[in-house]
């Protein structure tokens, strides 16, 4: 099949057409690991086989995901992770002694092929539909109470300049003139990503909106709203993110394969702004996230910036 | 530094790590030089708490001397004698100015773990989960005290160690139990569990001013200790019906305060028990609750019930109906230390209360493991276990 004539399908017909693929190909794998081994011109020896049988039994779960939701984006996104991990496999084997490279190198081919037909046709759903790991509209409402009277918390974060202090991955926010301002952000995978933005609404001690200037290859809008909590309980802060980062869809699902989902990020964003305003600094643990034991590490400034704050 | 490590389930290993250092301006460092494993480290030890990673330093029983502070510390210096609570409170928000120290908004860099979980998040705790912030705990030579100037208390110096070392948990933690029953003058309060926490509230529940303390438990030597030592009158739970004897004992009204320190890991006999064996080994609930089960059900109608054991996630059969038709109040949390601290400092100055009755066992930091094996299994006698270093 053709990229060009993809593009003439329905999506939900192209995305049946890739779960039945799903489907056939893991059964395939499953039934007989042993010729799909010779035909990719991969080993044979049982650590091997035993691989593609997984590979198989996880084929056919992307298969039937996508085929009881074929309009629906998520379950073909599942099948770009899955291409990924069949591309590393690929690639694994290639290094090993009993390879036959020819048939790898069309192999690995023939999975990017099909790579292609997946983000397609994931990109034309994700633009029909609603669901997904994200809103599509990427809009996203998160609030949190700080115990500090409203004057304190507007004034804090009117200086765009503190944001950095407890945007994990905002990096620089630098005032220009006429309520202009340049932001420069970590994106997944360390990419440092830049754009202008102006400031749209302020109210004293109420609200600021901001939204990026047309022409950024960052399409963002916030409002954040500052409100007295009942019972002289400090300050609600209400903000209403809009954020659509570059290539759209797959950008989003990057964004949430890589932990940095904005709903996740904008809740944990809003916590250490929190801590910063009631405590005076962001609590650090060395054992922060699942991935490193809670254990001291003898690297105190390794510790900060994995956390992300500034000393 | 030598530490002591979660390494799986049931395997504790001590091995040399870096030394802590300071991480913001309000940490201090504590040397440390008594700290003792919690029966809730069991709960760590045996595989019930999920977020626990390998490599994790477990502990949050600990107190030692001040080596380091941070600038941001101006109430303690180098060479002060300090306990340090086991959960980490800023001091600052709004659970902190209730005093719900424990409840603490800002100490918890996995709070979104926690939530995941329970709804909200928590305080941090020293040594215990990922999910609990994975700070490194307290079974070690030092630790990184967060929010220094808010939790350690300095102890004086006419107070031996030992005497003052639970004020880092179990003895708040038992006395919490005690107080959040209201106890009136002429109550009777029944204790399930005669492990630390146990003792201590059978000796909270009389200090608070309770007539008759009745403890709970299946293995003799802790219940001497209970009658001996704590005061209380004893039930053994394999020999006898729990709730037909409270019952008899107590005029045909029940206890009027039932105090669950047992938590998660409980037993029964027979069917029962078996029950949420099954149940939790098909992952069909997460905890076993049967003693919490048996506190409800026994308890004096318009009575509370007090849970100071730990329970982590989802149980089975829960007595929902006797809560709401005989008008009980379920009471609990993890203890609110920081608010008892001072009082119970001064109670031990008074005279009133000896903590240290309850210690059976003092190994070297380098034998945890042998103390955890002891503790767990209950092996000569142990009822607490305290590390030296």
């Amino acid at each position: 099949m053709h990229p060009q004539s993809a593009r003439d399908l329905p999506p939900d017909s192209l995305a049946r057409a890739l779960g039945w693929f799903s489907v056939a190909l893991g059964a395939a794998e499953l039934a007989s690991p042993r010729v799909m081994s010779r035909l990719i011109g991969a080993p044979s020896d049982p650590k091997t086989l035993a691989l593609i049988r997984a590979m198989g039994t996880r084929e056919i779960g992307h298969g039937i995901a996508i085929l009881t939701r074929p309009d629906n984006a998520a379950p073909v996104w599942s099948r770009v992770a899955g291409d990924a991990a069949d591309v590393a496999f690929l690639g694994t084997a290639y290094a090993t002694a009993y390879a036959n490279r020819r048939r790898l190198l069309a192999a690995t081919a023939a999975v990017i092929g099909v790579t292609v037909l997946d983000v397609i046709c994931a990109q034309r759903l994700g633009a029909s539909s609603t669901s997904g790991a994200v809103s599509p509209d990427g809009r996203v409402v998160k609030a949190v109470t700080i115990n500090k009277p409203v004057e304190q918390v507007y004034g804090f974060w009117r200086q765009l300049e503190n944001l950095p202090r407890f945007m994990r991955y905002v990096d620089s926010v630098e005032q220009l003139s006429e309520g202009r301002s340049r932001w420069r952000a970590q994106g997944p995978g360390g990419v440092t990503v830049e754009w202008e933005a102006e400031t749209v609404a302020q109210r004293e001690n109420e609200l600021i909106a901001w939204r990026s200037l047309t022409g950024s290859r960052i399409h963002t809008s916030s409002t954040v709203q500052f409100r007295p909590a009942p019972g002289a309980r400090g300050t609600e802060v209400h903000v209403e993110l809009d954020f659509r980062p570059p290539a759209g869809a797959l950008g989003r699902t990057v964004a949430w394969l890589s932990g940095r989902d904005p709903s996740h990020q904008l809740n944990e964003d809003l916590r250490r702004l929190k801590q910063l305003l009631e405590t005076g600094e962001i609590a650090v643990s060395e054992g922060e996230g699942l991935w490193r034991p809670g254990r001291p590490t003898g690297d105190p400034e390794r510790v900060r910036t994995l956390a992300g704050v500034q000393p | 530094m030598k530490a002591n490590c979660w390494m799986g389930t049931r395997h504790v290993e001590v091995t040399d790590v870096p030394d802590p250092t300071i991480l913001n301006p309000r940490d201090a460092i504590v040397r440390i030089t008594n700290t003792a494993i919690c029966g809730s480290d069991l709960h760590l030890y045996n595989g019930w708490i999920p977020t626990m990673k390998r490599g994790d330093v477990l502990g949050h029983e600990f107190m030692g001397e001040v080596v380091e502070t941070g600038k941001g510390v101006t109430s303690l210096k180098k060479g002060d004698r300090v306990v340090v609570p086991f959960p980490i409170a800023c001091g600052h928000c709004l659970q902190c100015e209730r005093e719900m120290y424990s409840l603490c908004e800002n100490t918890n860099p996995n709070a979104w773990m926690a939530e995941k979980l329970w709804g909200y998040s928590p305080c941090g705790i020293f040594g215990y989960s990922h999910m609990l912030g994975g700070y490194p705990g307290g079974q070690a030579e030092y630790a990184r005290v967060p929010f220094a100037d808010v939790g350690p208390i300095k102890i004086p110096e006419e107070l031996s160690d030992e005497q003052v070392l639970f004020l880092s948990d179990i003895f708040p933690t038992g006395y919490m139990a005690a107080d959040m029953c209201g106890i009136q003058p002429g109550d009777v309060v029944a204790v399930f569990g005669c492990g630390p926490v146990g003792q201590m509230a059978i000796k909270s529940a009389y200090l608070l001013g309770a007539d008759r303390v009745i403890a709970i438990d299946r293995f003799d030597y802790r219940m001497r200790i209970a009658r001996e030592r704590a005061g209380a009158e004893t039930l053994d739970y394999e020999d006898v019906d729990v709730p037909e004897v409270l019952r008899e004992m107590t005029g045909g009204r029940g206890p009027d305060h039932c105090i669950d320190a047992v938590g998660l890991e409980g037993h029964a006999p027979g069917l029962h028990g078996a029950y949420d064996t099954v149940k939790t080994s098909m992952m069909l609930e997460t905890d076993r609750p049967p003693a919490l089960r048996q506190a409800i059900m026994a308890c004096r109608s318009g009575g509370t019930v007090s849970v100071a054991g730990v329970y982590g996630g989802f149980i089975d059969k829960f007595p929902i109906g006797a809560i709401v038709n005989r008008s009980l109040t379920i009471r609990s949390g993890q203890c609110h230390v920081q608010r008892y601290m001072r009082p119970l400092l001064q109670r031990i100055q008074n005279g009133e209360i000896d903590p240290s009755f309850i210690i059976t066992h003092r190994l070297p930091l380098d034998r945890a493991a042998e103390g955890f094996d002891l503790f767990m299994n209950k092996e000569d006698e142990c009822l607490k276990v305290v590390l030296k270093t």
